[in-house]
């Protein structure tokens, strides 16, 4: 595999949220808007980045019985340095995704491609695969998100293109989980053309 | 790869040195944080507090008055010394959730103007309660003590949003509430 | 009459699953049966309040007096995990059965963000449930763990009848699975927030 198929591959073959389908509450949670399903994407990203990266580096000295805490210790301490990083300079985005940055700990998508790459390659190709599944989990959500966006609040990005209130279920919980569902039957149906 | 035997000293070798690592990693990054995490927080303050009350020149004094078994943190700003207004944060239950309100009063009884701190009511119906100006600013210089702090469903001399009720009523408490809290911080 | 109140939101107004969006994986994963579903509820149950009072007094105790609350997200996520592993121990040796239906599910409560999720809130939101506003105190954390637990155990046991009928109905094929659990599950969310506004 590619240094190039090594990143792409997480867009479609092993997109965390239509083919994996792991992480789905960030995924609800936090796609009310486009820039707020981005930005949660990229926190991910960082974090899963970050995580592929160190658990590569440590996974030889790691005894098997042990080496599920002691991933998720890594994976925590990325997470909080993600937090301080975001409390001090992002505020308010920090606000607005709120009780989902700790979350992330328990991301499936994070132990879950540690358990089944990081700890198997180096880490440069870890580092590659931590950004194609991050890539494609925060192209998942930004696409989530704006139509949410549209749906629900009439507006792209923040740019309102209607007067007054969209169909409010869709920012709400009901709205999410419909999104999802044909969201996930449209991409089966495209992926599988290919 | 090969990972280390799993002997009992190889475990708690390995568990040991990644949680000292990563202690020491957070605890540095912390410091470095904490003082422009501090420095938001004092901004959201004074960003929420200039919103409800005149022009200040001086920080914000906190103060703290208590009723009914609730707490109503408050901050008096002054300017060239003299008193100028009282921002009071207001606390009661909404629609949806929690409502909390930065209420300003200046010195003579009146409201300056309200402001939205935190809510969790419903999007298109009660969340107007922070973007509805025909709502918000009815508030601005109203007079508690000449006029009715309630909904006019309830008698009041106050216009709800239209369809929520209970949201404006909720708004309308944590003004009333404010109001008490304000006389007991001028006695 | 305050802890009613708590326990009313907790379950209906601001169910953990259908309102706040976590728990979402084990929730689509394990209710396709009754059975399994019922049984996965009542470890969860368990396991969240368990968790929320360890790790609240955890922080209580031992975080805040010694400065060291950026550690927080790192201990609690070993104290569910070791939790987990307890009552994977206790259920293989008391009810094999279950333990078995259970499968992989019953490890990968640790990464369920409900358990995470409520012991995080409990000790950094400040509730208006009774007045004054302020930080529960442990009985108080004790009582919304347990109810949110029941919340989510309500919602996975109402969705697993809710599958288990589909399953014997004609599914278009895209929506075999997952899609058309989504779509039921929106219904069902749209249900529960009629209860909004009880509190």
């Amino acid at each position: 595999m590619t240094k190039f198929q090594l990143i792409t591959k997480g867009f479609i073959k092993d997109n965390p949220t239509f083919v994996l389908i792991l992480g789905m509450c960030p995924t609800l949670a936090t796609t009310t808007s486009a820039i707020n399903g981005l930005s949660m994407g990229l926190a991910t990203l960082f974090v899963l980045v970050l995580s592929n990266m160190a658990v590569s580096a440590v996974a030889p000295y790691v005894p098997d019985k042990v080496h599920i805490p002691a991933y998720i210790v890594i994976i925590a301490t990325f997470v909080t340095v993600l937090q301080f990083l975001m409390q001090a300079y992002t505020p308010a985005m920090y606000n607005t995704l709120g009780l989902f940055i700790p979350l992330i700990v328990v991301n499936c998508i994070v132990l879950g491609r540690a358990e089944a790459f990081a700890n198997k390659n180096t880490v440069i190709d870890s580092a590659l695969d931590g950004l194609g599944v991050g890539l494609g989990f925060t192209l998942s959500l930004t696409i989530l998100g704006m139509i949410r966006e549209m749906l629900g609040s009439g507006s792209i990005f923040g740019w309102k293109f209607i007067t007054g209130d969209g169909i409010l279920a869709f920012v709400m919980a009901p709205g999410a989980f419909l999104c999802l569902g044909y969201l996930m039957v449209l991409f089966n149906k495209i992926a599988k053309k290919n | 790869m090969m990972a280390a035997k799993s002997t009992l000293k190889n475990m708690v070798l390995c568990l040991v040195s990644v949680c000292l690592v990563c202690s020491a990693l957070l605890a540095v990054v912390y410091h470095v944080t904490k003082g422009p995490i501090e420095k938001t927080n004092e901004a959201n303050k004074s960003k929420a507090v200039a919103l409800v009350v005149p022009g200040f020149d001086a920080a914000p004094v906190l103060g703290n008055v208590q009723f009914d078994g609730k707490a109503y943190p408050y901050y008096t700003v002054t300017k060239g010394g003299r008193v100028v207004g009282y921002a009071i944060q207001s606390a009661t239950i909404g629609f949806g959730g929690p409502l909390t309100l930065m209420v300003g009063f200046t010195p003579d009884g009146k409201v300056y103007n309200t402001a939205v701190l935190q809510h969790s009511e419903t999007p298109g119906l009660g969340a107007k309660c922070t973007s509805d100006r025909k709502f918000i600013d009815q508030f601005k210089g109203f007079d508690p003590s000449s006029k009715q702090l309630a909904v006019s469903k309830d008698g009041g001399d106050v216009d709800a949003i239209t369809a929520s009720t209970i949201t404006s009523r909720a708004y309308t408490l944590a003004i009333r509430n404010a109001f008490e809290a304000y006389k007991l911080i001028r006695r | 009459m305050e802890y009613f109140l708590i326990i009313i939101s907790a379950i209906f107004v601001n169910n953990i699953v259908l309102a706040q969006f976590l728990g979402i994986c084990p929730f689509l994963g394990v209710s396709n049966k009754l059975s399994t579903a019922t049984g996965m509820a009542a470890a969860v149950c368990f396991v969240i309040t368990l968790a929320t009072i360890v790790t609240y007094l955890l922080n209580a105790y031992l975080l805040i007096p010694l400065n060291l609350t950026f550690l927080q997200t790192i201990l609690f996520i070993l104290v569910i995990a070791a939790l987990v592993q307890m009552v994977e121990i206790v259920l293989k040796k008391t009810s094999p059965a279950l333990y078995q239906a259970l499968g992989i599910y019953l490890p990968l409560i640790t990464t369920n963000c409900t358990v995470l999720g409520v012991a995080i809130t409990v000790v950094t939101k400040e509730f208006t449930f009774g007045m004054p506003s302020h930080m529960l105190n442990l009985g108080e954390a004790t009582v919304y763990a347990f109810a949110t637990a029941v919340g989510y155990g309500l919602a996975m046991v109402l969705f697993a009848g809710l599958r288990e009928h589909l399953s014997l109905n004609n599914v278009p094929k895209p929506f075999k699975g997952i899609p058309i659990a989504l779509v039921t599950v929106s219904i069902l969310a749209m249900a529960f927030m009629g209860f909004s506004g009880l509190v």
